[in-house]
């Protein structure tokens, strides 16, 4: 089993050349083992036999490895599936299982993400930083699920998994019947024979044990496929609803106890002191720790560790970033400054003489802190004895769980045993330790027995570290009824630094991600400049579902409209004329199809698109709305993205309708707010998202034109809070510049 | 020591009348389809019926509880063919699938007390069931066909 090390003697480091998309991880080992090795072939039983890591066949079942960590979107089914589309196995005739920690499973998709080229642009410079970066991810090993790479990364190595498992079997057939391999067939499990007989798969495992795997197998054409590309059941869809599939949080071990914490809530920030007297005298409290920055309650129950740990009376050091959130925007407004200059991401024409030219154009808008709080919060199960630590939770990093339970104990990493979970939703926040962390102090503190924690929802709540705060300031300007310039500029805090810093693999290169939907613009504006400031001493800011797109989509696809309503041309037209990638255009015009575009809509009805390309995914949302006495309900949905291949079409539309419901949601109802260095917004009440009565009708098309692969769980969230800005402004003529919007308006 | 009926068995438990039933179920008795998501009757996910009526098991005290008999998604009868189960699954309402067991129970109350609901009275019923991952079209579309078959089997 390999691990990472923060410091390795053959640590890989980008030359800037090949900095990702200004992304550049800091210092990040290669560990013992490598990518090449086969995670999977320690743990074979007799007669077993796996291929590569993702195919595990023993006499008696067929195990597939699902790589990425399950937050809902589907991985546990998707991915083995096309490892069972090539293999021609049925669902029910194999066993899924998450992957461990291992390089072997480092993330390819990231390889688009990390290179610094905007998505479209697929020239050979491009493809040539994307193989660095790619070989780089093959270096460091890293295993994360996130960016939407669920499809990217696996697409083409779990159909050639699968193919490979295949002919292998078969040449494993052929040996042991003597009929050559081009003579059998495979199916449902089977190696089949010209005459009809059948051997199952698991019946040849001892057999494939002696022979070389195939490596040079195919994987099938997209036509021939049984399984992707139509209409099919989730796997996890039955066990699910028949409430049977069991959770990180409903797992259960002999001789467990409960805990639960409370840590000081200025995030970061240590425990000064505690009086716990009355806590240690509730019902079912077995022990009060000190940990590193709070307090945890031990007991024979998750709510009296609850119940006693709000009993805790703590004395917190104060917080280290502004206490009140005022403070944070003055912060921001002051960011604009050359010393906190992240990056001048793109520069085209000239940009001060084309703003002197025409109309000009001036907007500032915000996006506040928002969290994650998906259903299931965060909670884990630890066991420290004296060889490590076990540990069961659902993480999208594998590794990082490894390193930051190992450092946070005094272990090393490969110490550190884990075991991932079916988790309840993530969107983000299972990037992130701090359950990880807690768990293995506590776990620690009480060795030998099995500890189940559970974050309360206001514990999750107050440690949630949250979407980053930004403020976009941009400058255009309009000539002969076209966009002249454009000068996007935000401060922000940054939201991958923070999350590589926290795994143990600081960067100082300019954020990344404040990149995204701010330079990869694609309409004709001859005059353009993208730049990035980083606010510091803010409040640690994390991944959220679309990441810096979720803001930065919303500053510029609302600044884009300000300007071709400025030009006096119709938002949709506008756009599909100024589009400058064809098939992306294509989105456009689908979108327009579908929504039946035809200008504005009047009688208190308002429609608006946007366009933003996340993940390489470019996607176009028109949203229609219409005014009531009770406020601005909003109507209908329409979503248009190209994914170059929609593997898993059920899945797809499930993913996008979420998309646009978690996009639309925050956008009009949440914000987290600082005072006396804690969040607000403890529970759902005050941290509403979309509940169902707000629900639009959501249709969606994917389109199959990019020529590459691309992901769905992000891209459909960042246009849909300036699609419904611009519809509420179309209706109302009342423009929004600020999420929340509901601070501005109201809504049925 | 309190009593309970919990899906047509009776059980025994030795804790405080203050527990709330959510972590009876949980963490006394191991019924997990019962979900802890708020623990304040914000989200739903805790749904369970008592006396036949949906409830928040996170808001309910197990004293209150005593001598009354409670059904989880575990105890629906005839489970394996139920129309709303059914439904959910046709229609792959679940992503993550935490908030379904509660959405489910919801709706299983709610198609009790009125047979084929609008989109209206689903959005009434069902607003107090967040789901984080926004399955809702497909949780509307699954009621839907859950009454359309319902009203069909009589």
């Amino acid at each position: 089993m390999g691990h990472m090390q923060t410091l390795s003697r053959r640590a890989f480091v980008f030359g800037s050349a090949a900095v990702a998309g200004g992304i550049a991880f800091g210092t990040y080992g290669r560990a013992e083992a490598a990518a090449s090795d086969n995670p999977l072939a320690a743990g074979l039983g007799p007669n077993s036999v796996s291929f590569n890591p993702w195919v595990e066949i023993s006499p008696d079942k067929i195990t597939l490895i699902a790589q990425h960590a399950d937050i809902g979107q589907g991985v546990g089914s998707v991915q083995p599936i096309m490892i069972a589309e090539e293999m021609d196995l049925d669902p029910g005739q194999f066993e899924v299982r998450f992957a461990g920690p291992s390089p072997a499973y480092f993330n390819t998709g990231f390889a688009d993400e990390f290179a610094p080229f905007v998505a479209a642009d697929q020239s050979p410079a491009a493809e040539e930083a994307r193989a660095k970066t790619l070989e780089w991810l093959r270096q460091s090993g890293l295993q994360m699920t996130g960016g939407s790479s669920t499809i990217p990364d696996t697409y083409e190595k779990l159909r050639v998994a699968g193919a490979v498992a295949r002919e292998t079997l078969k040449a494993a057939a052929a040996k042991r019947s003597g009929v050559a391999v081009a003579d059998l067939r495979t199916q449902s499990g089977h190696v089949i024979l010209p005459n009809g007989t059948k051997i199952a798969y698991v019946d040849l495992s001892a057999d494939a044990t002696k022979i070389p795997p195939v490596l040079d197998a195919q994987p099938r054409d997209p036509s021939k496929w049984r399984m992707l590309g139509k209409p099919m059941m989730r796997l996890d869809v039955r066990s699910k609803v028949m409430g049977e599939l069991k959770f990180g949080i409903d797992m259960k071990m002999d001789g467990m106890l409960y805990a639960s914490v409370k840590l000081n809530p200025s995030k970061g920030q240590p425990l000064k002191s505690y009086d716990a007297s009355k806590a240690r005298a509730m019902p079912g409290v077995k022990t009060i720790l000190e940990i590193k920055n709070g307090v945890a309650v031990i007991a024979t129950n998750s709510w009296y560790a609850m119940k006693a740990v709000d009993a805790i009376a703590c004395e917190w050091a104060p917080s280290a970033y502004p206490a009140e959130q005022a403070d944070h925007w003055k912060v921001l407004e002051s960011s604009f400054k050359p010393e906190f200059l992240g990056k001048e991401w793109k520069k085209i024409g000239d940009i001060e003489g084309g703003l002197k030219t025409g109309q000009l154009v001036e907007a500032e808008y915000r996006a506040p802190y928002v969290g994650h709080q998906p259903l299931e919060p965060l909670n884990g199960i630890g066991l420290v004895t004296d060889k490590g630590m076990e540990i069961w939770v659902g993480h999208q990093s594998p590794r990082f769980v490894q390193y930051v339970a190992a450092t946070a104990i005094g272990l090393k990493p490969e110490q550190v045993t884990f075991h991932n979970q079916w988790t309840g939703g993530s969107f983000g926040h299972r990037l992130e330790y701090e359950n990880v962390r807690v768990l293995a102090e506590i776990a620690n503190q009480m060795k030998g027995t099995p500890i189940k924690l559970v974050f309360s929802r206001e514990e999750d709540f107050l440690q949630d570290i949250p979407r980053q705060i930004a403020i976009a300031r941009h400058r255009g300007s309009i000539d002969k009824g076209k966009i002249l310039a454009a000068d996007l500029q935000l401060a922000s805090t940054t939201p991958l630094k923070g999350l590589l810093e926290r795994s143990g693999t600081p960067s100082k290169d300019p954020d990344g991600q404040l990149a995204a939907g701010l330079w990869n613009v694609y309409y004709d504006i001859p005059n353009f400049r993208a730049t990035s400031y980083e606010a510091q001493g803010l409040s640690p800011s994390t991944t959220w579902r679309s990441v810096g797109a979720s803001t930065s989509g919303f500053f510029t696809e609302s600044f884009i409209d300000e300007l071709v309503h400025a030009a006096g041309l119709d938002p949709m037209r506008a756009r599909i004329a100024m589009c400058t990638v064809p098939h992306y255009r294509k989105v456009l015009e689908t979108v327009a199809e579908m929504s039946d575009w035809k200008g504005p809509l009047g009688n208190g009805r308002g429609r608006g698109v946007a366009f933003v390309e996340s993940f390489g995914t470019p996607t176009a949302e028109v949203v229609e709305v219409s005014m009531t006495d009770r406020g601005i309900r909003i109507d209908k949905v329409w979503v248009a993205a190209d994914v170059g291949k929609v593997v898993d079409p059920v899945n797809f539309e499930n993913q996008v309708q979420g998309g646009v419901v978690w996009g639309l949601g925050h956008a009009m109802n949440c914000e987290l707010t600082y005072a006396k260095g804690a969040v607000q917004q403890t529970n759902y009440n005050h941290h509403e998202a979309m509940r169902i009565y707000q629900c639009p009708v959501i249709e969606v098309r994917g389109l199959e034109n990019d020529p590459k692969v691309r992901g769905v769980g992000e891209p459909p969230v960042p246009p849909a809070a300036p699609a419904l800005a611009n519809a509420i402004f179309a209706a109302t003529g009342k423009r929004i510049r600020e999420m929340p919007f509901n601070k501005f308006i109201d809504f049925v | 020591m309190i009593e309970l009926t919990v899906n047509g068995i009776k059980r025994q438990v030795d804790v405080v009348a203050e527990m709330p039933l959510l972590w009876v179920l949980r963490d006394e008795l191991g019924i997990t389809s019962a979900k802890y998501g708020c623990g304040v009757a914000q989200c739903g996910a805790c749904t369970v019926h008592i006396n036949g009526k949906a409830v928040r098991s996170c808001q309910t005290h197990i004293g209150e509880v005593a001598g009354k008999s409670v059904v989880t998604l575990e105890g629906l009868d005839n489970k394996d063919q139920h129309p709303v189960l059914q439904a959910w699954i046709e229609h792959q309402v679940p992503q993550c699938g935490y908030c379904q067991t509660g959405q489910m129970m919801q709706a299983i109350s709610l198609l009790a007390s009125i047979p084929k609901p609008t989109d209206e009275q689903i959005d009434q019923v069902m607003s107090g069931n967040l789901c984080r991952c926004g399955t809702y079209p497909r949780i509307r579309a699954a009621i839907h066909a859950a009454a359309a078959n319902k009203i069909a089997e009589k």
